[in-house]
């Protein structure tokens, strides 16, 4: 019994980096754009959040945990949210290849991550990490006093702070696309450029926006990697430590069939299927094999999606297209 | 009837599409951006606190200026022009086929499982043929899994041709932690070297891949520009509807250039295994598949400017390792810059496609007849 | 106090590519009048008419409205000031309900209240006579109930001045005669209708004035009551031509191609093709009329090879007299050019299906040849020259052979892909909407054309929608109605009421 509960704890700890690299790239796509980036704007999210959070605590006298935990998120956030921008200023106003732009802005991210993850690490020797008291202020449960509940303290209030603010932006985004103004016209604005734009909407400033925010929230996804200290190491910079997440969490759009909410089960069912191996192990077969499993059932998922095809299901129809209005 | 007052003013910048570019001025936009690109990395050289023109002239000193580093910076900018060759029909095909990581990586343990357990029943070039058909066979097939899909079912292409990188890479780890692993490897398990009948022979000091990968080159100039498979890519790539109206059966050239596209990367993976690192790690793709994507796109996908490219992205990762030792700038320098380089590059083709209209710009009157 | 003009334009001009689209047009517009923007197909009104509406930014000239100077950057400064315009295609989002397209981009809380919207566009809806369900979806709408969205979208922004591109296009005969109530009813409410049309009798049947367009320049506007179809006629070309199409008899017409009750259903398993017979003959033009989207593009498709039919249809192809014929059904378009098939198809979708944009002239011409180079590679020598023909003899305006399809104009793509369709030497020509978009000379370059191939022999099968025109052009007319035969007339002796009428019902109601 401990060991499933322990292992849907571990699950849900999984999940949470993919649930917000999810809801973020679900936000660019309502927009149109495709951005591939996830995976680099990760990176940049990652190690921005270490080193506002490591300055911070070299700087001042009595470092205290909340002002660098707030500092780290700030951080991660701007800085995957400036990676966004890029992309934004490449393929919205310069009508660049989204494809393209986003696998550059990988190459850019992944690079500007574990450049600056060595270079800071370099230039104090060794290597950076944070204090133990931020890292407990990303890892330590946000209800102590629920937690001892038995079973479902461990399996609703157990869980660090990042994981309940994962959810809060989940079903915060499932309200804003399905019933207000602002989400019925960014809804517009992945759908039919023209029609939105005819319609009085500032179709650049919704993806500019969307692209940004998005990008930002996958940026915390990012964050949470570096911080997490489930598997050993947390609170310090290791060389590629991203390792296909956000390339997981474009899939898991796909999954989700640009669904908020849908996100949460589709990145719980991933969460459980990268953890399998540590509480299930097989004797058959071996640990390499077993972290094949969520690449093979992004597979399997990519495979079946492309089988169904519901009208309510599919992606927004102007995915991955310029718009420039006055085109003929 | 009340109509709201509006004053505001023309809009301060505006935007046209321009009829035609000449060459020239195209190109010559297209060098001021990478010349805009350096700049940048320059700033941030800065940045760091050191000068931007030793670094950079030691990134170039490095690669170039003895054997040693030649031979280095060509054992880089080899694989690379065969990936990015590689990828060159798949996206003019605007199939976006980002698994030549994993599809380098399949041909080559194809190509090791011949060079470790049967190279004592063949002779050298036997063995080195029969190594080069596995690479190619089993490089194709990788990539025509996704292919099969996309021609099918219309499959995303992108994110399954690169969870099959993740799938091979494991595969790989497996390998080497199972049943290929080296028995009188002591602690971090690893896989043997090959025999010395497995390894490729060198020319000017360089394994003879750079041959193959030059007639590579010239096989898909000629490819792309004067089959009649090059066309249909072309027309594929372009209009599918259009490809359907003549005729074309078009999930059979997707899956057939893609086909020849994994090929050719498994033959990469072949010429990395048996001609320089003579063993299989987690790292003999070691990145090339997705530099190569940058090559490919910043040549225009035109294999002979692949040359030039490649051999540039490989002069930065080269460098990078220079400046790494010189300097304590970390090797990653090289992902920025190139992402940099990529940012501006895709950013300039605006410039050649559009022309700006300022608030004060005078409009030439067009005369009517 | 005087009447002040509801829009006013001074000196509008609008390039494109360095070709005027609009050079120095003048226009006004009262309150409480329809107003009929009548010019040919590229004389500029469409474009005219997106400057109003914020689309284009016009690169000189000033809009008044209501006697004041403003600027229009974008369609939300178009809806502040009380402009909305009904584009030909919609602009409407075919996921979402009519009540979220009406209110979409529109200002207010910041939570949808879908009950209040729903009730004022049936509010709206109620005052001007419409019928329509605001919680259906757009893609389960008619093109009718689609104009309807559109127009209330307008109106909930407050619109006064109303631009209608097209507006009957696409709708039938009573669609458009309760449109045209609908638009009467709101220039007795005082406000300002623009509609953009090349029909004349619409223009007679509902306008109070006529301006007119010809190639980008204002021709004049006058009262409709002072102007017939024939001095309107006249201000549009600019000369007065004879609308007479040169029709030559058919010689000898022999069965080229015998259709058998093709059938044909699409993605969403609906029946788009519902057994349709004809028999096309070798030097005749058949003419296929129908409401756009009646099954016209996937029955020549479904011939050529491109779109799915039912295996028990039945399309034979006699290449001679002998009476031996071949099945193209269940066979790809190159196996059918294989079996010595001499099909020329010229599709509708231009640079989307039958050329391709980024390739040059010369690439172009190969599509069709490309497989005759030997040992797999191509021969260019043979489509240059055919490139360099085409150019010389159908007067193609480019700057060479090497240019990009897509640099060209709407008129010089068509003849580049006639051009080629024609030089196949085809013993059955397909051509679909052969002349939307192209100006009058070049439409007649086309008809001329069509009567060359005619004369030579061959079967010419042309699906059009200008009823004018098929009933001068074609000797005899297949009118479809639903995917169905509704009749097979003589294009000598119809009336356009008479096919009119089989475009909207079946054969059967009309002979009751």
């Amino acid at each position: 019994m401990t060991d499933i509960i322990n292992f849907l704890f571990a699950a849900v700890l999984a999940a949470c980096p993919l649930l917000l690299g999810t809801l973020g790239e679900t936000l660019t796509e309502k927009s149109g754009n495709l951005n591939l980036g996830v995976e680099g704007m990760m990176f940049m999210g990652g190690i921005a959040g270490l080193a506002g959070s490591y300055y911070y605590e070299r700087s001042a006298a009595e470092p205290a945990a909340w002002v660098s935990v707030t500092i780290a998120l700030v951080c991660a956030f701007l800085c995957a949210a400036l990676g966004a921008f890029i992309y934004s200023v490449l393929t919205i106003t310069l009508r660049a290849n989204q494809n393209v732009t986003g696998l550059a802005l990988t190459i850019f991210g992944a690079g500007f991550g574990n450049f600056f993850g060595e270079f800071i690490g370099n230039s104090t020797g060794g290597y950076v990490s944070v204090s133990q008291a931020t890292k407990a202020g990303f890892n330590d449960p946000l209800f102590p006093f629920l937690s001892n509940i038995p079973v479902v303290g461990k399996l609703l209030f157990s869980y660090n702070f990042m994981v309940y603010l994962s959810l809060a932006i989940a079903i915060f985004m499932w309200y804003f696309l399905a019933c207000t103004r602002k989400g019925l016209n960014l809804r517009a604005v992945g759908e039919r450029h023209a029609s939105a734009d005819a319609a009085g909407i500032n179709v650049t400033l919704y993806k500019y926006l969307a692209t940004c925010i998005g990008g930002g929230i996958t940026g915390l996804g990012g964050l949470y990697i570096v911080m997490n200290s489930s598997n050993g190491v947390g609170g310090v910079w290791v060389h590629n430590c991203i390792g296909g997440y956000g390339w997981l969490s474009v899939a898991l759009v796909i999954f989700a069939t640009w669904h908020p909410a849908r996100a949460i089960l589709c990145a719980l069912a991933f969460g459980t299927l990268s953890v399998m191996r540590f509480y299930f192990p097989s004797r058959i077969i071996p640990i390499s094999l077993y972290e094949i499993l969520p690449y093979l059932a992004t597979v399997i998922v990519l495979i079946t999606v492309s089988l169904r095809k519901k009208r309510e299901n599919q992606p927004p129809a102007s995915l991955g297209l310029a718009y420039f209005r006055e085109d003929r | 009837m009340s109509v709201l007052k509006n004053d505001r003013r023309i809009p301060f910048l505006r935007i046209a599409k321009r009829a035609e570019i000449s060459r020239r001025k195209a190109w010559a936009i297209r060098i001021a951006a990478i010349l805009l690109s350096l700049i940048t990395g320059g700033l941030l050289i800065i940045a760091l606190g050191h000068n931007p023109f030793s670094v950079y002239r030691d990134m170039v000193t490095g690669s170039f200026s003895t054997r040693t580093a030649l031979i280095a910076t060509a054992k880089i900018a080899v694989p690379l022009l065969g990936a990015a060759i590689s990828i060159a029909p798949a996206f003019k095909m605007k199939f976006w086929n980002i698994g030549t990581e994993g599809q380098i990586l399949a041909g080559a343990i194809a190509a090791s499982y011949f060079a470790l357990f049967q190279h004592e029943n063949m002779s050298r070039p036997v063995l080195l043929l029969v190594m080069f058909l596995a690479a190619v066979l089993v490089g194709g097939l990788w990539a025509l899994i996704p292919a099969v899909f996309k021609a099918k079912w219309g499959t995303n292409e992108t994110l399954f041709t690169l969870m099959m990188n993740y799938i091979v890479l494991n595969i790989v780890t497996y390998l080497r932690t199972g049943p290929w692993k080296n028995p009188s490897s002591s602690g971090f398990p690893k896989i043997a070297m090959f025999d010395d009948s497995a390894r490729l022979p060198n020319l000017f000091g360089v394994h003879i891949g750079w041959i193959v990968v030059l007639g590579l080159t010239i096989f898909m100039y000629i490819y792309m520009k004067h089959t009649q498979h090059g066309y249909e890519i072309a027309v594929v790539g372009e209009s599918e509807n259009t490809a359907r109206y003549v005729g074309m059966h078009v999930p059979v050239i997707i899956t057939r250039t893609i086909f020849i596209s994994g090929a050719i990367a498994g033959l990469v993976g072949f010429l990395i295994v048996s001609g320089s690192s003579y063993t299989l790690t987690d790292n003999t793709a070691g990145g090339y598949g997705f530099t190569a994507i940058t090559v490919a796109w910043l040549a225009k996908l035109d294999p002979f400017a692949m040359i030039i490219i490649s051999i540039f992205l490989a002069v930065l990762k080269k460098g990078s390792n220079t400046i790494q030792t010189n300097f304590k700038i970390p090797a990653s320098a090289s992902e920025v810059l190139t992402g940099i380089i990529l940012f501006f590059m895709l950013g300039c083709e605006f410039f050649i496609n559009y022309r700006l209209i300022f608030r004060n710009t005078k409009i030439v009157e067009v005369q009517h007849d | 106090m005087n009447p002040v003009n509801a829009i006013e334009l001074c000196d509008i001009t609008k390039t494109f590519n360095d070709i005027p689209a609009n050079n120095k047009v003048c226009l006004q517009i009262r309150w409480g009048e329809i107003l009929s923007l009548l010019g040919e197909n590229g004389s500029g009104k469409t474009t005219l008419m997106n400057i109003l509406a914020g689309i284009y930014f016009p690169d000189s000239g000033t809009v008044y409205i209501n006697g004041n100077e403003v600027t229009i950057r974008s369609p939300k400064d178009a809806y502040d000031l009380g402009i909305g315009m009904i584009h030909q295609h919609f602009k409407l989002v075919d996921n979402m309900t009519a009540a979220e397209n009406i209110v979409l981009g529109l200002k207010g809380k910041g939570r949808l209240d879908r009950k209040a919207i729903s009730a004022k566009v049936r509010e709206i809806g109620e005052k001007y006579g419409f019928n329509v369900n605001p919680d259906k979806k757009i893609y389960d709408m008619s093109v009718s109930e689609k104009q309807t969205v559109e127009i209330i979208k307008v109106l909930y922004r407050g619109a006064n001045i109303l631009i209608l591109d097209e507006p009957t296009a696409v709708l039938t005969a009573q669609e458009a005669e309760k449109l045209f109530d609908v638009l009467k009813n709101m220039r007795d409410d005082g406000k300002a209708i623009i509609i953009i049309t090349h029909k004349l009798q619409e223009v007679m049947a509902v306008s109070d004035r006529v301006a007119v367009l010809r190639k980008g320049e204002y021709a004049g506007t006058v009262n409709t009551k002072e102007a017939t179809v024939q001095s309107l006629t006249e201000m549009m070309v600019g000369r007065t031509v004879s609308l007479n199409i040169e029709r030559p008899e058919p010689v000898d017409p022999v069965p080229r191609m015998v259709v058998k009750g093709i059938t044909s259903y699409n993605e969403e398993g609906y029946k788009i093709l519902d057994n349709v017979s004809f028999t096309a003959y070798g030097g005749e033009i058949l003419g296929i009329a129908g409401i756009s989207g009646c099954g016209q593009k996937e029955l020549l498709e479904g011939i050529a090879g491109i779109y799915p039919v039912t295996p028990d249809s039945s399309v034979e192809y006699y290449p001679d007299d002998t009476g031996k014929a071949t099945e193209l059904v269940g066979k790809r378009p190159m196996q059918i050019r294989k079996l010595g098939v001499a099909l020329s198809f010229v599709p509708e979708d231009r640079l989307g299906m039958g050329l391709v944009g980024s390739m040059d002239i010369t690439d172009n011409m190969m599509l069709r040849s490309y497989l005759k180079g030997k040992l797999g590679f191509t021969d260019r020598n043979p489509p240059k020259k055919l490139a360099e023909n085409v150019v010389e003899q159908l007067n193609v305006v480019t700057p060479g052979i090497t240019t990009p399809v897509s640099k060209l104009s709407g008129g010089n793509v068509q003849k580049v892909l006639v051009g080629r369709e024609i030089a196949a030497a085809p013993k059955v020509l397909m051509t679909a909407y052969a002349v939307r978009g192209l100006d009058i000379n070049t439409s007649y370059t086309i008809y001329s054309l069509l009567n060359e191939q005619k004369k030579a022999g061959v079967a010419v099968i042309y699906v059009g929608e200008d009823l004018d025109v098929l009933l001068e052009l074609c000797d005899r007319i297949l009118v479809l109605c639903g995917g169905k035969v509704s009749g097979i007339v003589d294009g000598r002796s119809a009336t356009k009421e008479q096919i009119g009428l089989m475009m909207t019902s079946l054969g059967e109601e009309v002979k009751k």
